[in-house]
């Protein structure tokens, strides 16, 4: 395709602006955790000076305290979005299926808990879990339990935070796809004589497999580097290398530490981000 | 396809609703409780609801909240229709491929490295030029803009791709130039988008608690920072009967929007 002549004229003045804006509120913030990663800390306001030395990428991969954060960190973000999957799909799949009138209404009734506080959702978690929580005072008024059960402070509350926080993000890019695939070609292999559960893995799912990649990242990429579930939700056993982050720069103030730590964040999550830029599903 | 295969499959939807919307029912149901005990049911009471009202610390934390969020959303709209027309209309440009990969930072990249890298910037710049000294309530919306534009240029760009060019093109044909054609012609167009993402940037900034934190200097708290901090010490009914509040805003202001966008469609 050519390019028309007046595109040429008219690129200059909505690039340029927008390039810079991006520039100075994303790729310079960004460098700047990178250089000051490399700078020494200090006592004074703000508390870091230029240098250029690794020590603290050094410490950072010298300590089991974050090297193990970071191994938890993807291992609870991996099984998190595993069972976010195994969840959404269903989800979307169904919602695909449904006659098309009524897609817009369930797809709004699965976007609409995102668009109401993180935080508050977080905190409706703590409500059902806690050893006085909800579940537990119906489990022990129906004498199924004595004791209340541990819910909260523990993997288990984490890895549900991060599932019920995530899950619309699975189940749009894979409704997406699941939804554009052709209806004929399923058609075809129940015309061939495919039973329907073969039909579906043998042709919806393998093309689905996109949309299922994509939510996966969306999932997997922010639960990484999540802060507030482990947080609430969490305990001693589930740090993660977003909230050890969050206690270096607050509590221990030390800025090039944390900056070394965003920046090996960031450099793990750099191979999955190219991989969701691939991926997206344009327009979703 | 054929309705009868996988005959689960609703009701595992269904399922993952009741998953999705019964705590929220639950924190809804007991901000009504009478009990200070919030998950012991005690009796209906609207009590939290004054005590909430009364709260000034809250109510400051509100204030503030909102008025970061309404500039933080229009910072996001004016750049990220910028970006958006940018990244639809002129398909091929230099460095095409590092503006889009700054573009989608901000809307992947954990929130704990976008609120450290927007403070360094901030310390940075007041290092170098004395501003800002105090980081409050334009700090914060700036750090908001920075992910709303991004979230604003994708809405812009998804309607961009459903409007024929042939319409600037006309406008350019008759003497306009690229800006007028802009404003006179793909504007008011893509005008339905750039309002969604105006709300949409509003909602990501009235929610943040992450970002505000890093880069929020002493005396300036939001309201995401005020229930955090609450949230931290306990189960407290005020913040139930907060989150009702914010969750009948949401779900007012959704089916309006559902509502105009079906009217207009």
């Amino acid at each position: 395709m050519s390019e028309a002549p007046w595109i040429r004229r008219a690129r200059r003045m909505f690039v340029v602006p927008a390039f810079a804006w991006l520039v100075a509120t994303v790729a310079l913030p960004l460098g700047l955790v990178a250089a000051i990663s490399l700078g020494e800390a200090t006592q004074a306001a703000p508390p870091f000076d230029w240098a250029l030395n690794f020590t603290n990428y050094a410490l950072v991969a010298g300590d089991p305290l974050y090297v193990e954060a970071f191994a938890r960190s993807v291992r609870i973000a991996a099984t998190s979005t595993a069972i976010c999957l195994a969840i959404g799909y269903p989800m979307a799949l169904a919602i695909a299926r449904a006659p098309r009138s009524r897609r817009v209404r369930l797809l709004f009734l699965v976007v609409l808990p995102c668009w109401t506080s993180f935080l508050i959702r977080v905190y409706a978690w703590m409500g059902l879990l806690r050893p006085a929580g909800y579940i537990n005072s119906a489990l022990q008024a129906l004498g199924l339990i004595d004791e209340p059960l541990a819910l909260i402070a523990n993997a288990f509350a984490v890895h549900l935070g991060i599932v019920y926080a995530y899950l619309p993000f699975m189940v749009l890019p894979l409704y997406a796809t699941i939804e554009r695939i052709d209806a004929a070609l399923v058609e075809a292999a129940h015309d061939l004589g495919a039973a329907p559960v073969r039909a579906f893995w043998r042709v919806t799912f393998p093309l689905s497999v996109p949309g299922a990649i994509a939510g996966a990242l969306m999932v997997f990429i922010p639960a990484c580097g999540e802060f507030v579930i482990p947080d609430l939700l969490g305990g001693p056993d589930t740090q993660m290398i977003g909230r050890i982050l969050w206690l270096e720069f607050f509590q221990n103030r030390d800025w090039p530490v944390a900056c070394a730590i965003a920046t090996a964040l960031a450099g793990i999550l750099a191979g999955p981000i190219l991989l969701f830029d691939r991926y997206r599903i344009r327009g979703t | 396809m054929r309705p009868t295969a996988l005959s689960w499959v609703p009701a595992a939807l269904a399922a993952g609703f009741a998953f999705l919307y019964l705590p929220i029912l639950l924190l809804v149901l007991f901000s009504f409780n009478e009990s200070r005990l919030v998950t012991v049911w005690a009796g209906f009471s609207t009590r939290w609801y004054g005590e909430l009202m009364s709260n000034g610390r809250m109510l400051d934390a509100a204030g503030l909240s909102l008025s970061v969020a309404a500039v933080a959303a229009s910072l996001s709209a004016v750049f990220g229709t910028l970006a958006g027309y940018s990244m639809g209309r002129f398909g091929r440009f230099r460095l095409r491929t590092l503006f889009a990969l700054l573009l989608l930072s901000p809307m992947v990249l954990p929130e704990v490295i976008l609120g450290l890298s927007m403070l360094m910037t901030f310390t940075t710049l007041d290092r170098l030029v004395g501003w800002p000294a105090e980081r409050g309530f334009l700090v914060i919306a700036f750090a908001h803009a920075t992910y709303g534009t991004a979230f604003v240029a994708v809405i812009v760009e998804a309607r961009l791709r459903g409007l024929d060019p042939a319409l600037e093109e006309a406008a350019l044909d008759l003497g306009a130039g690229p800006v007028r054609a802009f404003a006179r012609v793909a504007l008011p167009l893509l005008l339905p988008a750039v309002v969604a993402g105006w709300l949409l940037a509003f909602t990501l900034s009235l929610d943040d608690l992450v970002v505000a934190s890093f880069v929020s200097g002493p005396g300036s708290t939001t309201l995401p920072m005020l229930v955090y901090s609450s949230v931290r010490l306990g189960l407290s009914p005020q913040i139930n009967a907060l989150a009702t509040i914010m969750v009948l805003a949401v779900v007012m202001l959704a089916f309006a929007g559902a509502r105009q966008s079906r009217n207009t469609a």
